[in-house]
């Protein structure tokens, strides 16, 4: 097999790579053929755990794409990633049957519950894996490609763009918390069953989920670095450091940038419905402007512009999130706060920059 | 496939070229071009013939409208009244900036603009002409034609040995050339260059003067400067500008003792004095 030569020069993605495959192949070993009282055996908490690591991971690529390469600070990118995981939730719910509650074979049980007598329109469709995963990159994709369309075209950037991503979210979660949306509410998607036949409480499940994100997150990853090393990622660049001089090259900056902010919002998407089926549940939370915030701040953390340094802030931020909210719940906050002033000041290219500075200095 | 490629082309990521006629010597023409901001009159029916392949300078103290006059051709500012035209053909006030681009008018900005994180073949190869399309955005590397066009735009602007440096840490002189040399991958007929050679050394503006009169024929060449001496070593006509219209035109040895242009200059008091 031949590496391309963007792949070859990118020693930090084959770290990456390495890493995961690694991931990949001894996560299911020691979850799956380690006997449970064994020391090295990996619970299926952890095995949940690392695989939302990864889906965070790749929520994380999706948006150093488009603010560390194209400069667009998106404050909403959970927005994509919280519709990708309601697309899914939607098939996950489908395929829960009569096993609800209320036993309806087609209704899910919060519809009974507010007498609704029929699916309504949009649901339809979303019993089929298929259908149900086409939505998870459409629905996403057709929003962001409309939202940027309007947005790019009327030369919003910089901190109102970031501000309007905001509203984005903001508006989504309160129309997701109405029932009337017809999404389950404030008590969102759940009590998932199985997904194509499958138990999601099985532990080959929950492996192949955890092996699918992996996948996920390596695709993804390989996406963006192929994108950022083709002449296209030099026009990104240049949108980012001066926009004037790539519309004066010839370059038509808001149909790049709303391609390039769609093809972002759709990795965040796949990021979102690989997650939903592993933590069991989706409700409007996930839109709070509160999670975008906090994925940007993982980007900030591990080097913008970097795609590898999304992935690493990303696990780490969110392993010291997953430790602190356990053994001091309240000072999780101050903790992210002071975490994202420090590195703004002290570490304006993350901990990659940090490497890379070692590096130079030894 | 091809029809795929057009499809693609559908995006809009790229415009069909138009060829410019300039069958009457004249390649750009400003007839009658006023526009004001919040009623204050920055062009004020200007109007300005640029021949093709001309070398011509324009001057006037700040305020005289020079950079809204390129915002105009460029297409960055829409006039209130009057015409543009490139050639005999193309209206430019029907056209956006990266389209006037793409039909081959080239502008430098005062202050240098080069994408400081990309290497100067980086620069040049994303300012080549040919290479917006999709499928060519999509490619990662050069090929032998292509590599033969920045090769010969490197040495043209005097870069050829810095082509793997990153643009950032040239000097500031090597970064207006660079950027000259970004226009030049354009291939465009019309180039708009503002104030080339401000906190330039004398050597410095020396090679950029030559630069710019060797590219005079083969291209028309508007620049802005405020600098005499550089105008006067490079410059065959002289436009004046002065609260948004023309002033005088002509040699500089010409206006330089007429008497309107050494008021507006000097000011009425000075001059006299």
């Amino acid at each position: 097999m031949r590496f391309p030569p963007w792949l070859l020069s990118d020693r930090a993605g084959l770290v990456l790579l390495a890493v995961l495959a690694i991931l990949g192949i001894g996560v299911p070993v020691l979850n799956l053929l380690v006997p449970p009282d064994h020391p090295l055996h990996l619970t299926a908490y952890t095995v949940t755990l690392l695989g939302k690591y990864l889906c965070y991971a790749l929520l994380a690529v999706s948006i150093d794409l488009v603010w560390g390469y194209m400069g667009i600070l998106s404050l909403g990118h959970a927005a994509f990633f919280a519709l990708g995981g309601y697309c899914f939730g939607m098939y996950l719910m489908r395929q829960i049957g009569t096993r609800g509650v209320y036993g309806d074979p087609v209704l899910p049980d919060f519809m009974v519950f507010l007498n609704w007598s029929k699916l309504p329109w949009y649901w339809h469709g979303f019993d089929n894996f298929g259908f149900a995963a086409l939505m998870v990159l459409v629905v996403p994709g057709l929003l962001a490609f409309v939202f940027g369309w309007f947005a790019f075209r009327s030369r919003v950037s910089g901190v109102y763009l970031s501000i309007i991503t905001q509203a984005l979210t903001y508006a989504l979660m309160l129309a997701f918390f109405r029932n009337e949306m017809g999404f389950g509410g404030n008590n969102g998607l759940t009590d998932f069953k199985d997904v194509l036949g499958f138990p999601l409480h099985a532990d080959g499940t929950r492996i192949v989920l955890f092996v699918l994100s992996a996948l996920a997150l390596a695709g993804g990853y390989l996406l963006c670095r192929w994108l950022v090393s083709t002449r296209m990622g030099r026009v990104l660049v240049a949108i980012r450091d001066s926009e004037d001089r790539a519309r004066f090259l010839g370059y038509r900056v808001e149909r790049v940038k709303a391609l390039v902010f769609t093809l972002s919002a759709m990795l965040a998407a796949v990021a979102g419905a690989l997650y939903v089926p592993q933590v069991g549940i989706i409700n409007p939370g996930e839109f709070a402007p509160l999670n975008s915030i906090e994925a940007v701040i993982w980007v900030a953390v591990g080097g913008r512009g970097t795609l590898v340094g999304a992935v690493i802030g990303a696990v780490l931020v969110n392993y010291a999130k997953t430790w602190l909210t356990g053994a001091l719940p309240e000072v999780w906050l101050f903790a992210l706060g002071g975490l994202f002033v420090a590195v703004t000041v002290l570490l304006p290219y993350g901990l990659i920059g940090l490497l890379r500075r070692r590096e130079k200095a030894a | 496939m091809s029809e795929l490629i057009s499809e693609l082309d559908a995006v809009g990521l790229h415009t069909p070229v138009e060829p410019v006629d300039a069958t009457h010597g004249i390649l750009l023409y400003l007839e009658e071009v006023s526009v004001s901001f919040d009623g204050f009159k920055a062009i004020d029916k200007l109007s300005l013939y640029i021949g093709d392949g001309e070398l011509r300078c324009i001057i006037g103290p700040n305020g005289a409208g020079k950079t809204t006059m390129m915002d105009i051709i460029t297409g960055k500012t829409k006039p209130d009244s009057g015409r543009v035209f490139f050639g005999q053909t193309i209206d430019l006030l029907k056209l956006d900036e990266p389209a006037i681009a793409r039909i081959g008018i080239g502008r430098k900005f005062q202050k240098p603009t080069v994408i400081e994180p990309l290497t100067v073949l980086e620069n040049l190869e994303l300012a080549m002409s040919g290479a917006k399309r999709l499928r060519g955005l999509l490619s990662t590397r050069l090929s032998g034609e292509e590599r033969d066009r920045i090769g010969a735009v490197l040495e043209r602007v005097g870069l050829s040995e810095h082509g793997g440096r990153r643009a950032g840490i040239l000097a500031h002189g090597q970064k207006q050339w660079l950027e000259i040399g970004m226009l030049l991958m354009q291939e465009p007929r019309l180039l708009l260059v503002d104030e080339p050679v401000a906190g330039m050394t004398p050597a410095e503006m020396e090679r950029t003067a030559e630069l710019l009169r060797s590219l005079a024929g083969a291209h028309s060449v508007v620049v802005v400067e405020h600098d005499m001496g550089f105008v006067r070593s490079i410059a065959d006509q002289v436009t004046v500008l002065h609260q948004g219209r023309v002033l005088a035109e002509g040699r500089l040895d010409e206006l330089q003792v007429d008497p309107t242009v050494i008021e507006v200059y000097l000011g009425a008091g000075d001059a006299y004095h």
